[in-house]
């Protein structure tokens, strides 16, 4: 079973291998991303055109006052997340982050149930050096409707 | 005064960085050859000097000097000294300026020790290395100047983010940068041998220590941030695919297929190109993930300050490394003669076979990573996670440990399946046993996990294989080395699957006296109470953990509050057993008085982080083993050298 490669072509054997392992990796890569990725909406845009359910999505907004409550046992809460246009109902089991008050800002992490967004996590604005990434311009661009709302 | 003395040594050190590149390059042509003498000592000066300015920022932070702007906004007088001392480094500018200590330093040592190249790949070598710490040194001096004054000294410090007030801090930056300064080193040697087209066993051998070394440090720092992300966060996972922690990932996956196309050269003088591309990839590695980490494209806990300047200029130097490389790849490629041939089924086979996975692993998560930020650009927002990057790194990671298990029992060159059906027999009943005890006792189990359950044992197994009718007094320290890094690797695994499959959450609002079941133990809440601590306070809760009925253990998670800078932190607590972890987190009090907590049982979840040390330990024997016969055979030619001019007297 003498299977040495012929002197010339091991090279670009191994450069075709290489290569094909490669885009292969691309091609799979591309492909899971188009159904894995989790994408970002604001609560306009989920009421607009609702992803399919069971879909991991973000969804970012501002709590709205009065809107926190706690479930018997004590560790779910109900809550709002809204912004200027639309009013998203949100599921969460958990221990919230520090920051996580009505009226601020948050991301949560989850997928819709019906018409409620069942969130597996929530990122609250945590401090001045550490902000979800989604949440900058967005405290800009609603900044005026917190205020207006949280007078 | 400490501080202008700091600057003015870097600034120096910057000018000799020039004067090396500069003689370093001209020492390559003949007609000014006679200025290669010059490069070693300025090499060596420039370690020297960095780590004198290096040693300035210690003691202004060590004296908490408000004056000096960088002190002013991340220390605070108050603060213990470990983290007066961590602090250096805990932010922007203090941890540029700890990467380059430690790359002139590691520039100075090569400098000093290296006498197996070419005299001229070894100027070539070092030429690459100034032009490297040129770059950092521009950015150090241009767009982020540690030694910076105040007009008027800050009547008291900012302080440092409760998140980075850990002692893992004062270990995790430095570990993970003499990690990417090792691949800078190996690097540089990529690009000497390529300049002087000397890419053999000789440049294999000098690369290898140092792509070894990076390696050791990279495992432990990976090691060593996931189990700092399982207990600071109080999420109670691992590892979450952030981008930070990728960025510690990919330079690791190059690093380790580097080290072992390394060997491949070292060995049989194969796999030459390849190599040299590795090296290449693998500081461009390091590059992406020191831009993606301190760019301020991420928003961490590790992206200091948000300056767009900085971003782009490490951006640019990322494009000038990484192109020029490449360029000079292209160039030379072509010109470096092919190295030893090989078998289908051979050592090399298996090597190429996983070092081409490797890369496949690390293609998906770069294009993962990147992804996000690309879209980002083009104006939609997503976040990549689990979902994609478990099952699709599964898909090489699979296939490459089922290889890892064979390779090291095969044969140099060319190999025969007869010779080794018990080696691969043995493993593979193994992981079938495994599998099917999986399937029928603790069904229904996702599919990753179960995998995982059934390769661990059956690569455990075959790892040890190598050591199998060897004299055990006899065998050389990197064999152990890699038996005990592939060991690590099935440690590891064993672990994640464990955790994957088997662990059990609990979240419940308790009244002080309720208990909880928790996989095998019960937990009963005792009591809540302040408690304070050097500067913070917090709430501590006391929890009674019983295993099986088993005699009480006290937790104490605590959920911690800092006042300069203001901020808070839980603080979980941990129960270790042989078997897994109790994980409890402390979270608020409800509206009826009862507080939330939220405990985890987590069995075999240790093994992952002893699985990384194993990991790193195999490297360190590999390294001692390799250093030592270094260190024999320059002995041995002084000592020939040193005859030979007695006779000659």
């Amino acid at each position: 079973m003498s299977t040495v490669i012929k002197a010339k072509h091991q090279r670009l054997v191994l450069i075709v291998f290489a290569l094909v392992a490669l885009i292969g990796a691309g091609l799979l890569a591309a492909y899971a991303l188009k159904n894995q990725a989790a994408y970002f909406y604001l609560p306009s845009e989920l009421a607009a055109k609702p992803p399919e359910a069971g879909r991991a999505v973000r969804l970012g907004g501002m709590v709205e006052k009065g809107s926190i409550r706690t479930r018997p046992d004590g560790v779910t809460i109900d809550f709002v997340v809204k912004d200027d246009k639309a009013r998203v109902p949100v599921r969460f089991s958990g221990i919230t982050p520090d920051l996580f008050v009505e009226g601020s800002g948050v991301v949560a992490e989850g997928r819709m149930e019906g018409t409620t967004f069942v969130a597996d996590n929530l990122l609250a604005k945590h401090d001045e050096k550490y902000v979800p990434r989604e949440m900058k311009d967005m405290s800009s661009a609603e900044a005026k409707a917190v205020i207006a709302e949280t007078k | 005064m400490i501080a202008e003395l700091g600057l003015a040594m870097l600034w120096m050190a910057a000018a000799l960085a020039v004067l090396q590149l500069a003689a370093g390059v001209l020492a390559l042509r003949p007609a000014t050859a006679q200025l290669a003498g010059v490069v070693r000592p300025v090499a060596m000066l420039q370690g020297v000097l960095v780590a004198f300015a290096f040693a300035a920022l210690v003691w202004l932070f060590l004296s908490t000097d408000l004056s000096v702007k960088l002190v002013a906004s991340n220390s605070h007088s108050a603060k213990p000294f470990i983290f007066k001392l961590a602090g250096t480094w805990g932010n922007h500018e203090g941890s540029m300026l700890m990467w380059v200590t430690i790359m002139s330093l590691a520039g100075g040592f090569v400098a000093l020790i290296e006498k197996r190249l070419k005299e001229e790949t070894l100027i070539a070598t070092l030429a690459g290395q100034a032009f490297v710490s040129l770059g950092f040194y521009a950015f150090l001096l241009l767009a982020s100047n540690p030694f910076e004054r105040l007009p008027e000294p800050a009547p008291e410090g900012l302080g440092l983010n409760p998140l980075l007030q850990d002692v893992g801090l004062a270990f995790h930056p430095p570990t993970l940068y003499v990690g990417y300064v090792g691949l800078s080193i190996a690097f540089s040697f990529a690009i000497g041998a390529l300049i002087t087209r000397d890419v053999g066993p000789a440049f294999a051998r000098a690369m290898r220590p140092w792509v070894l070394g990076a390696w050791i440090f990279l495992t432990l720092g990976i090691t060593a941030g996931s189990y700092w992300a399982y207990y600071t966060l109080g999420w109670g996972g691992w590892w979450f695919w952030d981008p930070v922690e990728n960025a510690s990932l990919m330079p690791w996956l190059a690093a380790t297929a580097l080290l072992h196309s390394c060997s491949v050269l070292a060995a049989r003088n194969a796999l030459r190109t390849w190599t040299v591309m590795l090296g290449v990839i693998a500081f461009s590695m390091s590059m992406v993930g020191t831009f993606l980490v301190r760019s301020g494209i991420l928003t961490s806990v590790h992206a200091f300050a948000v300056d767009p300047t900085r971003g782009s200029f490490i951006l640019g130097l990322l494009a000038i490394y990484i192109g020029g490389a490449l360029l000079l790849f292209a160039l030379r490629a072509s010109t470096v003669t092919e190295g030893a041939r090989f078998a289908v089924l051979s050592r090399e086979s298996a090597l190429v076979f996983n070092n081409v996975m490797l890369c496949g692993i690390l293609g998906i998560v770069l294009i993962g990573t990147l992804y996000p930020l690309l879209t980002e650009a083009m104006g939609v927002k997503v976040s990549v996670g689990p979902p994609y990057f478990n099952p699709v790194s599964a898909v090489f990671a699979i296939p490459m440990m089922l290889v890892m298990a064979v390779g090291p029992v095969l044969r140099w060159r060319e190999d025969t399946g007869g010779r080794i059906t018990w080696q691969v027999a043995i493993p593979a009943l193994v992981t079938a046993a495994a599998l099917l005890v999986v399937e029928l006792l603790f069904a229904p189990i996702n599919l990753l996990p179960a995998l995982g359950l059934a390769i661990a044992p059956g690569l455990a197994v075959a790892s040890v294989q190598p050591l199998v009718g060897r004299n055990l007094r006899r065998t050389p320290l990197p064999i152990y080395g890699m038996v005990i890094g592939h060991l690590g690797i099935a440690v590891a695994l064993f672990g994640m699957a464990n955790e994957g499959a088997f662990s059990t959450e609990r979240l419940a609002a308790m009244n002080p006296g309720d208990s909880q079941q928790v996989g095998p133990f019960k937990v009963t809440l005792q009591d809540i109470g302040p408690i304070a601590g050097p500067n913070w306070t917090a709430l501590e809760a006391t929890v009674s953990a019983s295993y099986a009925g088993g005699t009480a253990t006290v937790l104490r998670p605590q959920a911690r509050t800092f006042a300069n800078p203001p901020g808070n932190r839980t603080e979980s607590a941990l129960l270790t057993r042989w078997n897994g972890q109790l994980y409890a987190v402390l979270g608020e009090e409800g509206e009826d008085g009862r507080w939330q907590m939220r405990f985890w049982w987590k069995p075999f979840v240790p093994m992952i982080w002893y699985g990384g040390m194993l990991v790193a330990l195999g490297g360190l024997l590999a390294l001692l083993g390799r250093v030592a016969r270094d260190v024999k055979r320059l002995v041995a030619i002084d000592k020939i050298a040193w005859r030979r001019e007695r006779q000659g007297r």
